[in-house]
C-alpha cells in the first residue's frame, strides 16, 4: 500500500514529488525506522556486490547519480543489462529503483530540478548525448507504467498512437496490420477484436495494461522498461502480465521494477537490488533469492526491511 | 525483427527534424500567447501613468488682489453669497497686463483663472473679515486650458484656430511664468472636490465617499449572509435536491451578467420598495446581491479546508454541532472568509454597469453625507468622465483610474497578506 | 436619523435583555455557585432572551419602514379633493412627488397652490405620527418580548436548544437569499417584460430587422412609435462576442498550455499574477482605454491600409473584451489540463511524443470537455459585458457582420434605455427589461452548460 502510494507520487513532475521520492529516511524525524535506517547507512558500502557485467551488454550504465535539486536520489550506479535478459529492479520504498528506470528512457527530463551525472549508453550510443533526440529514444525503449494508463481514446487508436506520431505506417492497411499484432503479442486481440471503437478505458484493469504494453510494443522498441506493472491489478491479472513478460523476453530486453519478490524470481534472470539510492547487489535471480551475499539484501529478502 | 526494428529507427530517424520543428513553433505559440497577455498589462499601464500622472499636478498663477469694498460692498453692506469676488479677481489681472485693452481681449485675459478663484476670495474673507480693504497675495488655480498648455497637453505652435488657447493668451502665459507668477503644485481640488463642469475643479471626493458608503453596506449585508449561508450549506444542509439547487443556484448566481443585478436592483428596490434613486444605500444592496455568491463560495471553499478531526474531536468532548460549528470550525475558516469577502468587496469596487441602472450616474457636485444622499461611485466617475470631450477630463479620468487600480491592489495586497499570515497547515 | 436612534435604542434594549436573562437563569437556581443546575450555560439564556426581545421587534421594524411610504402616499391620495382624484396615474404621480418635495421643504416645479401645501402639511402630520407609533410599537414588543422570554427561564428549560434552533433557522434564511436573489431576477425582468409584449408582439421583438426605440412623449407626435425588433442588437452582441472569442480562446488555451507544459516556474511565478491582475482590472477601465486608445488605434491602421473603419467600430470593443477574457479562458483551461492525469502525459511521451504531440492528441482531448465548459462561460461573460461596449461599441443599431462598422449591444441598448429620465410603462424602458430577459435566459443556459460541463468532468478523473 505504501508502496503504490510513493511510485504514484513519483508520476507527478512537480517539485513536491522531490520531497518524497528518495529521500534517504534517515532524514526523515521522529520515525523509528528512521533510527534503524541511520544505523544501516554504514552498512552499505560503496561497492556493488555481485556481477554487474553481463555477457551481452546493450544498456550500460557507469556511475550515474540523479539529483532532485539537492537531493541525491541515486548514487554512483553501474550496471548492465543485457539484450534479451528480464533484469529486476527490487528494494524497499523510495530506494530510488524507479528513478534509475526512469533515467533508462529519459524520462526524468520533464522535471525541472531532475539532474543525472554519470554515462547511460543504448547500444553503445550515449543516450545523455546531445546528438541523441528523447523522442527516437523512447521509441526506441518504451515504457508501461505502474498504474494502466490507455489514453481517452479507442482500443485501435490507442494502440495506433505511437505509430501514427512517429509516421511508421505508410497506409492505413499498414497502420491495421501494425494494431493487430501488437494486440495479437500482447494477447489482447482476441478479447477486443470484435470492439476496437470503444474506448480503451473501458475495459478490465488487467486488459488496460495489456493494451498498454500492446501500446508499447507497437512502436518495435529494442527495451521495454516496467514500473511495477502488477501493483493495480489482481492475481489472476497479474498472472497474465507475467506470462506475457515471459513471451516478450524472447524479443526484448525488459527492465522491470517490481515490489514482489515473488514476482521478481518468476519473472527474471538477474535481479538488481537497491537501497537508500545505491545498488546493492546484483546477481542471477537464483543465486540472489537463495544466498544473497549482501546483508542488506538478505534483510529485505528474508522480510526484515521492507 | 531486426530488419524492421532497423526500419522503424530509420523512419523515426527521418521524421525527426519535422517533429521538432513542429515543437519549436508551438513553444513560440504559447511564449506569445503569454506575452499578449503580459505585453498587454505593461502597454495599458504606460498609457495609464502617461496620460494620468500630469493630473497630480496643477498650475497656480499668483495674484496680488485688493479686497475693495467698493468692489464687493458697494452699498456698505458685505454679503458673501452676492459679493462680486470675481470682480476682484478681474481688477487684480488687469493691473497685472495694464496693456490689454478692448473687451474681447479682457474676456480672454479673463479666462487664464479658474472661476474657482472667486470662491477661494470668498472663502478668504468669510474666514477673516478684516481683510477687507487690504491686499492680499494669493495663488488661484488657472483655467484647465492654461494647466494643459503647462503640461505640454496643447502645443502652442499648432495654428491658433486648432487650439483651445489663443496666441495672445500664450503671449500672457509666458510673461506670468517669467515673472515667477505662475507654478505648478500638487493637485489637492482632485481628491477634495465632487464632481465639476469645471476640469480644474473637479474632483473624485465625491465618488469616493459614495463608493465608500456603498462599501459599507456591502460589507454589512454581504459578509454575514455569506458566511452565514456558507456555514449552513456546508454544516448542516442534509444533502437533497433543495441543497442541490441552491449549489447550482449559487454557481450560476456568480456567472449572471452584473448589468441583470442592476434590472434587478431598478425594479425591486427602487420601483417596488421606493427607495431613492443614485442613493449608495441601493447601490450597496445590489452589490451585495452580486458579491454574496463570491462570498459564498470562498467561505464554503475556507470551511471544507477544515480537517473533520476537529470537529470529530470538539463533537467527542460533548460539544453540540452549533458550539463546534461557531467555537471551533469559524474561527479556523475565518481568514479564507475574509481574503473571499476582500476579493469580493475588490469586485464590488470596480463594478459600474448594475450603477448605471440605478441612477448612480448622475452629475453629483456634492460630496454624499450619508447612504441616502445621491451620489456616484469612483468606476462611474471614471465613466462620466470619459465621456466629456476636454482633454482636462481626459487627465482626470487616467489620474482617477490610477486611484481606483491603486485600490484595488491595496485590497488584493490585504487578502494575500492575510492568506499568508494566517495560512495553517494541517 | 430617527430610525437610527431607533435603531440604537433597540440594540440597547437586547444588551439589557441579555445580561438580564443570564442574572434571571442564576437566580432561578439560587445563585452563581449553583450554576451547574441549569440546563445550558448561563449565556445561552441571555441570548435567548435576547432573540425573544430583539427579532419580533426588528421584523416589525423592517415591514413598518418598507410600506409606510406607501400606506401614507394612499392616505394623501385618498385625502386629496374629488378633481384630482380623477387624474390619469401619471399626472397623480407627479402631483404626490410634488407634495412630498413640498413636505420635505425642496423646491418643486409648477405652481404651489393651497391644496398642495394642505397635502403637504397633512404628510409631514402622517409621518410624524406614523414614526411614534413605529416607536412606540417596536420598543413594546421588545419589552413584551424580552419579558416573556424571561418568565420562561427555569433551570431545566432548555435554552441552548432554543437558540440553536434559532441561529439555525437564520443560517437557513441566509442560504436562501441567493434562491430569493435568482427567483428576484426572474420576476422584475420577467413582469416587466410580459408588460412589453403586450404592446410589442414577441415575433415582432425576436424576428424584427429595425431598432429605433424613441416613442414619443406625447401619443400625438409624428413617428409616436418605435420599432422594437431586436435582431440587429442580437447580431451586433454576436460579432462583438465572436471578435472577442477569437482573440480569447486561442491566446488564453495557448497561455494555458505554455504555463501548464513548458514554462519554468519562475516564469509561472511571474506570470500568473499578472493574468490574475488582468482580470482583476475594471470593466470600466476597458472601456477607457478601449474608446481612447484602442479604437482611434484601430482606425488608424485601418485607414492606413485603406479600409474604411467606423470611429466606434466593434473591432476595437471586441478586441478588447478579448483581451479582458483572456484570463478567464487560460484559467479555466489551465484547471481543465491539470485535471488530467499526469499518467497520460507520462504515457504520451513515452511513446516518444514531443511534448506538443502528447499536448494536442492526448492532454487536449482529454482536457477537452473542461476546456468546452471554460469557453461557454467565457461567451456567456461576452455577451453579458456592459462597460466596454457602452463606451466603445456605438449606439447605431446597424445590421452587419462587417467588425470595422459600428453595431450596438443588447446591454448597450439597456443602458441607453434606462439612464436618464424615464417613464415606467413607456414602452421604451419596458423594451430594456425584454432584453434583460433575453440576456438572463442565454446567460443562465450558457452557464448551467458551460458549468455541468466543467463539474462533470472533473468528476470524470477524480
Amino acid at each position: 500500500m505504501t508502496e503504490t502510494k510513493i511510485t504514484e507520487e513519483e508520476a507527478v513532475p512537480e517539485a513536491r514529488r522531490v520531497e518524497t521520492d528518495g529521500v534517504p529516511a534517515a532524514q526523515k524525524p521522529n520515525g523509528v525506522a528512521a533510527h534503524t535506517v541511520v544505523e544501516r547507512v554504514a552498512e552499505l558500502g560503496e561497492k556493488t556486490v555481485g556481477e554487474v557485467r553481463c555477457d551481452n551488454p546493450f544498456i550500460v550504465t557507469e556511475n550515474v547519480d540523479v539529483y532532485y535539486g539537492d537531493n541525491h536520489a541515486i548514487q554512483n550506479v553501474t550496471l548492465e543489462i543485457g539484450k534479451s535478459e528480464v533484469i529486476a529492479l527490487i528494494g524497499p520504498s523510495g530506494c530510488g529503483k524507479s528513478t534509475y528506470l526512469r533515467c533508462l528512457n529519459r524520462m526524468n527530463d520533464s522535471i525541472e530540478s531532475a539532474r543525472v551525472t554519470g554515462t547511460i549508453t543504448l547500444d553503445r550510443q550515449d543516450i545523455y548525448g546531445s546528438d541523441l533526440d528523447p523522442v527516437a529514444l523512447r521509441a526506441r525503449v518504451g515504457m508501461v507504467f505502474q498504474k494502466p494508463n490507455p489514453f481517452p481514446k479507442s482500443i485501435y487508436d490507442n494502440v495506433a498512437y505511437g505509430p501514427r506520431i512517429h509516421g511508421l505506417a505508410s497506409d492505413r492497411a499498414e497502420l491495421d496490420e501494425i494494431v493487430h499484432t501488437s494486440l495479437d503479442r500482447a494477447g489482447l486481440l482476441k478479447e477486443v477484436k470484435d470492439r476496437m471503437d470503444e474506448p480503451g478505458t473501458g475495459l478490465s484493469g488487467g486488459q488496460q495494461q495489456r493494451l498498454c504494453i500492446a501500446r508499447t510494443i507497437a512502436v518495435n522498441p529494442e527495451v521495454i522498461l516496467m514500473d511495477e506493472p502488477c501493483s493495480a491489478l489482481d492475481p489472476i491479472a497479474t498472472a497474465r502480465i507475467e506470462d506475457l513478460i515471459d513471451e516478450l523476453s524472447r524479443d526484448y530486453a525488459i527492465v522491470i521494477v517490481t515490489h514482489s519478490m515473488q514476482q521478481a524470481a518468476r519473472v527474471s534472470q538477474r535481479v538488481a537490488y537497491f537501497h537508500l539510492g545505491r545498488l546493492v547487489e546484483v546477481d542471477e535471480t537464483n543465486r540472489i533469492f537463495t544466498n544473497p551475499q549482501h546483508k542488506l539484501t538478505e534483510d529485505y529478502i528474508t522480510g526484515r526491511i521492507g | 525483427m531486426t530488419a524492421s526494428r532497423k526500419k522503424s529507427r530509420e523512419i523515426v530517424e527521418a521524421g525527426l527534424a519535422r517533429r521538432r520543428r513542429k515543437e519549436a513553433t508551438f513553444r513560440a505559440t504559447g511564449m506569445l500567447a503569454t506575452a499578449v497577455g503580459v505585453i498587454f498589462l505593461g502597454v495599458f499601464f504606460a498609457t495609464l501613468i502617461v496620460q494620468g500622472a500630469s493630473a497630480f499636478k496643477q498650475t497656480f498663477i499668483k495674484l496680488d488682489v485688493v479686497m475693495s469694498e467698493s468692489v464687493l460692498a458697494p452699498d456698505g453692506e458685505l454679503d458673501l453669497a452676492y459679493a462680486d469676488f470675481d470682480g476682484l479677481v478681474r481688477n487684480a489681472l488687469r493691473r497685472d497686463f495694464p496693456n490689454v485693452s478692448g473687451r474681447g481681449e479682457r474676456r480672454e485675459l479673463y479666462r487664464l483663472v479658474s472661476v474657482a478663484a472667486g470662491y477661494e476670495l470668498r472663502d478668504l474673507v468669510a474666514g477673516d473679515p478684516s481683510l477687507l480693504g487690504s491686499t492680499v497675495e494669493i495663488w488661484v488655480p488657472a483655467a484647465s486650458n492654461v494647466d494643459m498648455l503647462i503640461k505640454g497637453n496643447i502645443d502652442p505652435s499648432i495654428d491658433e484656430s486648432l487650439r483651445p488657447i489663443s496666441d495672445a493668451q500664450v503671449a500672457w502665459v509666458e510673461s506670468l511664468q517669467r515673472s515667477d507668477r505662475l507654478e505648478t503644485r500638487f493637485n489637492t481640488a482632485l481628491f477634495t472636490n465632487g464632481d465639476s463642469r469645471e476640469p480644474e475643479l473637479a474632483g473624485i471626493r465625491g465618488a469616493l465617499m459614495g463608493s465608500f458608503y456603498m462599501l459599507i453596506v456591502t460589507v454589512a449585508l454581504a459578509f454575514p449572509i455569506g458566511v452565514a449561508a456558507a456555514i449552513y450549506l456546508e454544516e448542516f444542509a442534509p444533502r437533497s435536491r433543495w441543497s442541490d439547487l441552491i449549489e447550482v443556484n449559487i454557481n450560476n448566481l456568480a456567472a449572471v451578467p452584473s448589468i441583470v443585478f442592476g434590472l434587478l436592483g431598478l425594479a425591486v428596490f427602487i420601483n417596488w420598495m421606493a427607495l431613492p434613486r443614485s442613493a449608495p444605500l441601493v447601490g450597496g444592496l445590489v452589490l451585495s446581491l452580486l458579491t454574496l455568491p463570491v462570498i459564498i463560495i470562498a467561505s464554503r471553499a475556507a470551511i471544507q479546508s477544515v480537517p473533520p478531526s476537529i470537529r470529530e474531536a470538539a463533537l467527542g468532548l460533548g460539544a453540540s454541532k452549533m458550539q463546534v460549528v461557531f467555537h471551533h470550525v469559524l474561527p479556523l475558516a475565518l481568514p479564507g472568509m475574509l481574503t473571499g469577502t476582500i476579493i469580493g468587496m475588490s469586485r464590488a469596487l470596480g463594478e459600474s454597469a448594475p450603477l448605471l441602472m440605478i441612477g448612480m450616474v448622475a452629475f453629483i457636485v456634492d460630496v454624499p453625507g450619508s447612504f441616502t444622499d445621491p451620489a456616484t461611485a469612483l468606476p462611474v466617475q471614471v465613466y462620466l468622465w470619459a465621456d466629456s470631450p476636454e482633454r482636462a477630463f481626459a487627465e482626470r479620468t487616467s489620474a482617477a483610474i490610477i486611484v481606483l487600480l491603486g485600490f484595488l491592489l491595496m485590497m488584493n495586497l490585504a487578502a494575500v497578506i492575510i492568506r499568508k499570515r494566517m495560512e495553517r497547515k494541517w | 436619523m430617527q430610525n437610527l436612534t431607533l435603531i440604537l435604542l433597540l440594540a440597547a434594549m437586547a444588551g439589557g435583555a441579555f445580561f438580564m436573562g443570564r442574572r434571571r437563569s442564576f437566580a432561578v437556581v439560587g445563585g452563581l455557585a449553583h450554576s451547574a443546575r441549569l440546563h445550558s450555560l448561563p449565556g445561552y439564556y441571555g441570548y435567548f432572551t435576547l432573540i425573544w426581545c430583539l427579532l419580533p421587534a426588528l421584523g416589525l421594524f423592517l415591514v413598518w419602514v418598507l410600506v409606510e411610504p406607501k400606506v401614507i402616499v394612499a392616505l394623501i391620495i385618498e385625502s386629496l379633493p374629488g378633481a384630482q382624484r380623477t387624474m390619469s396615474a401619471g399626472e397623480l404621480n407627479l402631483l404626490v412627488n410634488n407634495i412630498q418635495n413640498l413636505a420635505a421643504g425642496d423646491a418643486i416645479s409648477g405652481e404651489i397652490d393651497a391644496v398642495m401645501r394642505d397635502a403637504a402639511d397633512r404628510y409631514n402630520d402622517y409621518v410624524a405620527a406614523s414614526r411614534r407609533m413605529l416607536a412606540a410599537l417596536t420598543l413594546g414588543i421588545a419589552g413584551l418580548g424580552g419579558a416573556i422570554a424571561l418568565r420562561r427561564i427555569r433551570p431545566e428549560f432548555r435554552a441552548r436548544n432554543r437558540v440553536e434552533q434559532v441561529v439555525l433557522y437564520l443560517l437557513i434564511a441566509a442560504s436562501s437569499i441567493a434562491i430569493l436573489t435568482t427567483v428576484g431576477i426572474v420576476l422584475s425582468v420577467l413582469f416587466e417584460a410580459i408588460r412589453f409584449f403586450r404592446e410589442v408582439p414577441l415575433t415582432e421583438f425576436l424576428f424584427g430587422l429595425s431598432w429605433s426605440p424613441q416613442t414619443a412623449i406625447r401619443a400625438d407626435q409624428v413617428g409616436s412609435s418605435g420599432s422594437f425588433g431586436a435582431v440587429p442588437l442580437f447580431a451586433g452582441t454576436l460579432l462583438i462576442t465572436a471578435i472577442a472569442m477569437v482573440v480569447a480562446v486561442p491566446v488564453g488555451l495557448m497561455t494555458a498550455i505554455y504555463l501548464a507544459e513548458y514554462s519554468s516556474s519562475r516564469v509561472r511565478a511571474v506570470a500568473k499574477p499578472l493574468l490574475e491582475i488582468l482580470a482583476g482590472i475594471p470593466t470600466v477601465v476597458y472601456g477607457f482605454f478601449a474608446a481612447l486608445t484602442v479604437a482611434p488605434w484601430v482606425r488608424t491602421a485601418g485607414e492606413s491600409i485603406g479600409l474604411e473603419v467606423a470611429s466606434e467600430s466593434a473591432l476595437a470593443a471586441g478586441l478588447v473584451m478579448g483581451i479582458m477574457i483572456i484570463p478567464l479562458v487560460s484559467s479555466l483551461s489551465d484547471d481543465a489540463i491539470h485535471a488530467v492525469p499526469t499518467a497520460m502525459r507520462d504515457g504520451a511521451l513515452g511513446l516518444g511524443s514531443t511534448r506538443s504531440e502528447a499536448m494536442v492528441r492526448v492532454m487536449l482531448p482529454a482536457a477537452l470537455p473542461g476546456i468546452v465548459g471554460g469557453i461557454l462561460l467565457a461567451v456567456s461573460r461576452a455577451i453579458g459585458e456592459t462597460m466596454i461596449v457602452v463606451m466603445a461599441a456605438g449606439l447605431a443599431a446597424n445590421l452587419t457582420a462587417n467588425p470595422f462598422e459600428a453595431v450596438t449591444t443588447v446591454t448597450v441598448q439597456i443602458v441607453t434605455l434606462l439612464v436618464g429620465d424615464q417613464e415606467f410603462d413607456s414602452a421604451k424602458t419596458l423594451a430594456a427589461f425584454a432584453l434583460g430577459l433575453m440576456l438572463f435566459v442565454v446567460t443562465l443556459c450558457l452557464n448551467v452548460i458551460g458549468l455541468t460541463f466543467v463539474r462533470k468532468y472533473r468528476e470524470q478523473y477524480e
